[in-house]
């Protein structure tokens, strides 16, 4: 579904403080697939995410997604693709602070031009899905850690994507609401969807549902392969 | 559940404040309408006493009569006498003023 | 499509509703700083306008008589010098002159009507002097004359306040009383007021009256009318002061939008196309911010302006209209407004503003999200 081809990035290039985050990362990902990045922090992962992710372009490479080749689509065609296709879920979940949950959950379909009355109801069975609706007017502030995350993976659930990306959901979880991140993401698993999550921690990459751990240091991959 | 749209308020607002300068603007007219009269009566106050200005500022006679005022007029007081009325810097001589002297 | 465009300013909406404090403060400031200015425009253009109107029966020609670069009388025989010009209709001499009341430190404007003269021992007052004075018909009003005897003068008639922009300081008396208050012989008058029949050739009558009679000064009726064009233009004095501060503020305004975004904004956009949004939907959500705040400013502030000027008789500027004068006339101005002027107070308002919003997010809207995520 996902290919990567001897995927570059170079960050601040030219200058003194130029950092070579990836250095020719080559990888691919099948759909309904469950593939966990591990690797310690620096090592990549995240610009790994982005890049898959259309959220950043390689300095060099190539990506493939559905066949076609994405690595010099203009802005406005990234843009579609990154808001239809990928949900992300981040470290810091990036919650829009002031706004109320079901606004935030909707906010990634805004651009779609959807009826507002049919975001609010897809946005609300979301809701339902997380157990929140009684929260769906509560400002982010308000809300706990557990909701707050609930509340992250229903934004990156609102336009229906094919591939949730996820970098390091867990790392300010405790064991229970860990637990319960990775029922979540396998039932989305069983939806159809793939999945590619950045983690060290020992629960996510040990768990049975992962299909394949990649690890990566210092911007290559170290191993490449199917594990259980 | 039925959520109200912010968007909804903000057209509300705007609509009101539209439909307040359609007010103002109808009144405008309405006003200017009924002041004919009394446009009326000062252009007869004008014809009949010959007058040649508008009374709006009292304190000096430049500034009470522009139109028969000079450049001089400011500083008839004393050679390097100042502007010295508030309403002076108001009524500034004007660029009309000529001298039909060759 | 529509519904795309309300959706992102739905998003602008909740956005400006976070920083309710900031953004409420704003929008009076702004609101008030537009009143400001189209007070002032509101004002000085009714003014004008009305001014024209009024003025447009006002002598075809004034004749003064200049000394040593004072006004004099000018004596009546330069009347039948004046009629030997080709052209001149009649030669008039009028009577006026000022009047300083010490009591209450008032200036007014003392006149001995040509047509429809006033009894002797009477007046007609302006309601100005009726309001300062407290004086009624029937009053009897004591004035000082020319040789320091104080005269009785019973008030005739009250002029209308409906005519107060021409006649609020206005005392009318007979010629008769005119020449004894102020001891002006009968060969003389203040000045002399001649019809013209041709407008065209009043110019041309000027300069040969400067020819005939040096020491005059003639003044056509054409920049008599247009005095009050020049003295409310927006070169005058208040109108000038008004303007370069309302001009200051919306440069600081801009400034502040245009001198970059807080991190956090940065950060918001950044989330924003992470999630999805292109960067021309980020800017539209910019720009109607600036949209919002500048359009709601503008009706509310032409609202408030006109209100204040043509409701509230411009009672905010009555300190800098009233100088030191005590008779102060009530500008119970009528709305004239020029579309032209509202138009343009429009276009100054709203664009540069929504500008000032727009530009400092381009860079970080066309930023990959990436590199704005991590910073």
């Amino acid at each position: 579904m996902i290919e990567l081809k001897n995927v570059r990035k170079i960050y601040n290039s030219g200058r003194p403080n130029e950092f070579a985050a990836l250095k020719g990362v080559s990888f691919d990902c099948e759909a309904r697939t469950f593939t966990v990045i591990k690797g310690p922090s620096g090592s990549g992962k995240t610009t790994l995410l982005s890049i898959l992710g259309c959220m950043a372009r390689p300095t060099s490479g190539r990506i493939m997604f559905r066949e076609r080749e994405i690595t010099s689509l203009p802005e406005r065609f990234l843009a579609e693709i990154r808001r239809n296709a990928f949900g992300f879920i981040f470290q810091q979940y990036n919650l829009i602070k002031g706004m109320t949950a079901l606004e935030n959950i909707m906010l990634p379909a805004y651009p779609g031009g959807e009826k507002r009355s049919v975001l609010e109801k897809r946005a609300m069975a979301l809701l339902d899905h997380f157990n929140l609706c009684g929260k769906a007017l509560s400002q982010i502030e308000r809300l706990s850690g557990g909701e707050a995350q609930r509340v992250a993976i229903a934004r990156a659930l609102i336009n229906d994507p094919a591939v949730i990306i996820a970098d390091e959901p867990t790392a300010h979880l405790d064991t229970g609401l860990s637990r319960e991140f990775m029922e979540t993401m396998l039932s989305l698993k069983r939806e159809g969807r793939t999945i590619v999550m950045a983690s060290h921690d020992t629960l996510v990459c040990g768990s049975a549902f992962v299909d394949r751990v990649i690890e990566m240091r210092d911007g290559s991959l170290e191993c490449k392969g199917a594990e259980a | 559940m039925k959520f109200r749209r912010h968007s909804s308020a903000a057209f509300l607002v705007i609509g009101l404040l539209l439909s307040l300068q359609c007010l103002m603007i109808v009144h405008a007219a309405d006003r200017r309408t009924a002041a004919l009269p009394a446009i009326q009566e000062k252009q007869r106050m004008v014809k009949a006493l010959q007058l040649t200005d508008l009374c709006l500022f009292t304190e000096a006679r430049y500034t009470r009569h522009p139109a028969m005022a000079d450049f001089h007029s400011a500083f008839q007081d004393g050679p390097l006498s100042f502007e010295h009325f508030p309403s002076g810097s108001l009524v500034t001589p004007t660029d009309l003023m000529r001298d039909y002297r060759d | 499509m529509i519904e795309k465009q309300r959706n992102i300013l739905d998003f602008t909406l909740s956005s400006l509703l976070r920083r309710k404090g900031k953004n409420a403060a704003l929008l009076i400031v702004y609101t008030l700083v537009v009143s400001l200015l189209a007070s002032v425009l509101f004002f000085t253009h009714a003014l004008r306008k009305e001014a024209g109107l009024v003025l447009t029966d006002a002598p075809d020609m004034v004749v003064q008589k200049l000394l040593a670069g004072r006004y004099d009388l000018v004596p009546l025989t330069y009347a039948d010098r004046i009629k030997a010009v080709r052209g001149v209709g009649t030669v008039r001499g009028r009577l006026w002159g000022y009047y300083f009341d010490a009591g209450i430190g008032a200036n007014y404007t003392v006149m001995a009507p040509g047509d429809q003269p006033v009894a002797a021992g009477s007046i007609s007052i302006g309601e100005g002097i009726a309001r300062t004075r407290k004086a009624s018909e029937g009053d009897v009003l004591p004035l000082r004359g020319q040789d320091g005897e104080v005269r009785l003068f019973q008030v005739a008639q009250v002029l209308s306040p409906q005519s107060s922009l021409v006649s609020s300081d206005l005392i009318l008396m007979s010629e008769r009383d005119f020449r004894e208050f102020f001891s002006i012989p009968s060969t003389h008058a203040t000045d002399l007021v001649l019809t013209i029949a041709n407008p065209r050739e009043r110019a041309t009558i000027a300069r040969k009256i400067t020819q005939a009679l040096p020491d005059t000064r003639p003044i056509i009726r054409d920049d008599i009318a247009r005095t009050y064009d020049s003295v409310f233009s927006w070169r005058s004095g208040l109108l000038l002061v008004i303007l370069a501060s309302v001009v200051v503020s919306f440069l600081i305004f801009a400034w502040d939008r245009a001198s970059g975004l807080s991190a956090e904004e940065k950060y918001e956009i950044g989330i924003l196309k992470a999630l999805g949004w292109e960067t021309s939907d980020v800017l539209f959500m910019k720009f109607c911010e600036g949209l919002v705040i500048s359009l709601t400013s503008f009706l509310a502030g032409v609202l408030l302006a006109y209100v204040h000027v043509f409701v509230a008789s411009s009672s905010l500027f009555q300190p800098v209209l009233k100088g030191w004068s005590v008779l102060y006339p009530d500008f119970k101005l009528i709305p004239f407004i020029d579309a032209f002027q509202v138009a343009t107070l429009f276009f100054f308002t709203v664009v540069p503003y929504s500008v000032a919003v727009v530009i400092p997010a381009w860079r970080a809207a066309t930023v990959d999200p990436d590199a704005v995520m991590r910073a």
